[in-house]
């Protein structure tokens, strides 16, 4: 437990509270601390006090919310109460409703001191290193989460600014000029013979003239106003004026 | 040292956790258990009687070469090995009740310590000191925890029986003294003491 745990908040920023809480480890934890403090004889133990001193503690520890300290001062009140009215077990004994209360203290008791002993024992063993080896740290579980509507929203918002924006390609409409590349072909062809594909093109053709100037040079073949060869697959094409036809 | 006894001084000084004598065995398949032990108490006196800087100890069932304890403070110093954090004491009480009472199921753990175990339960699963061990016979078949050999490594233990004996506890320690309920024990101390 730390500082920082559930109780900060509960307790409404009275840390003092939330470090007394972290010494004990429950409800017997502290009864057992109220007996040392009072130098009570466990085997004898004056309820009625004892029981107003653990309710007391409770409330000044602002432990109120804590269920197990609050059925521990249950258990109390009511053996306050059997105290008074004691059962004659037979003729010379009486039951003393304690009995259960003062075992369960001894055994805590004895727990206590197995964990002294074992907490030496981790202590010792911690101090004997091991070559390399670093323990694969624990998977701790998540922590409760403390947050308040605005650092939600905002951590939404982180979440959402990571997700990536969809892209919109814009589609623009490149008018493909092919009757300006059907005269531009057409003049070369009325001046030469024969020309080369890069030659048709003109100088720094953009996209759409080499599309333009590919789809007329296929319309004047189909018309038969050029053929186009291509000596080898892959070849550079020469365009070429056909003979039976005069140029313009 | 003999071949065998470098060998394990090998093996050890290798691996990450302690290694078992049987382990240990498949390494020379001409040695025998007795082999790798007269083996492993060669290096041991050997490492002691050189005064080197680590040792050979025994723990959870198996050997493992650690550094000497006085050299922890220079080596956290250095930074060259960060001290595991301490557990908490709710995970120590449980830790103690269930290496005791094992196998134990949880209203057990909550009636001797009084508080509720579920978050220390499931935090000592998720550092693997405890286990499920089986369920009891009880209504609602609760599952039954005991602790696990990293438990014993965490306490430096070569087994269970290391802890401190039942004799000397008013609670009974059950896999030595299964017979005798603990709460008789304890009723038993109480009467003699009032």
């Amino acid at each position: 437990m730390n500082q920082n745990g559930p109780h900060t908040t509960a307790l409404g920023g009275e840390p003092g509270f939330v470090v007394q809480l972290d010494a004990y480890s429950g409800p017997l934890d502290l009864l057992m601390h109220l007996l040392r403090e009072e130098q009570i004889d466990i085997a004898d133990i004056p309820i009625a006090r004892i029981a107003d001193q653990f309710l007391g503690a409770i409330h000044l520890l602002g432990l109120n919310q804590a269920a197990d300290y609050l059925d521990m001062a249950g258990r109390l009140l009511r053996l306050k109460a059997q105290m008074l009215l004691p059962r004659r077990l037979d003729d010379d004994t009486w039951e003393d409703p304690r009995h259960e209360l003062v075992r369960r203290l001894l055994e805590y008791q004895q727990i206590r001191e197995i964990v002294t002993w074992m907490e030496r024992a981790v202590d010792r063993r911690a101090s004997q290193y091991v070559r390399g080896y670093l323990p694969p740290p624990p998977e701790l579980p998540p922590p409760p989460l403390t947050l308040d509507l605005i650092e939600m929203l905002s951590a939404v918002e982180r979440v959402i600014a990571a997700i990536p924006s969809p892209m919109f390609h814009r589609v623009v409409p490149r008018p493909l000029d092919v009757e300006g590349a059907t005269a531009r072909l057409e003049a070369l062809l009325a001046d030469n013979e024969e020309f080369g594909w890069l030659q048709a093109l003109g100088p720094r053709p953009t996209i759409t003239d080499v599309l333009s100037t590919f789809i007329a040079l296929l319309e004047l073949a189909r018309r038969g106003r050029l053929n186009l060869v291509q000596s080898a697959p892959f070849a550079p094409m020469v365009i070429r004026r056909e003979s039976t036809h005069p140029a313009d | 040292m003999n071949p065998l006894t470098q060998l394990i001084e090998a093996a050890l000084f290798s691996a990450a956790r302690p290694l078992t004598v049987e382990e240990l065995q498949t390494l020379e398949q001409d040695a025998s258990l007795s082999d790798v032990r007269q083996a492993l108490d060669q290096l041991r006196e050997r490492y002691d009687f050189n005064q080197h800087g680590v040792e050979v100890v025994e723990l959870a069932g198996g050997f493992q070469i650690v550094t000497r304890p006085h050299f922890a403070a220079a080596l956290e110093r250095a930074q060259f090995t960060v001290r595991t954090p301490k557990l908490t004491g709710a995970a120590m009480e449980t830790l103690a009740v269930i290496a005791y009472r094992q196998p134990v199921g949880r209203a057990e753990i909550e009636e001797i310590r009084g508080v509720n175990a579920a978050g220390v339960l499931r935090t000592l699963q998720e550092r693997d000191l405890i286990e499920v061990v089986g369920r009891g016979e009880e209504l609602g078949r609760p599952l039954l925890y005991g602790t696990t050999n990293l438990f014993l490594e965490l306490l430096g233990l070569k087994e269970l029986g290391e802890l401190p004996r039942a004799e000397e506890l008013t609670i009974a320690l059950h896999p030595h003294v299964p017979e005798e309920p603990a709460e008789g024990e304890a009723a038993a101390y109480v009467e003699s003491e009032s």
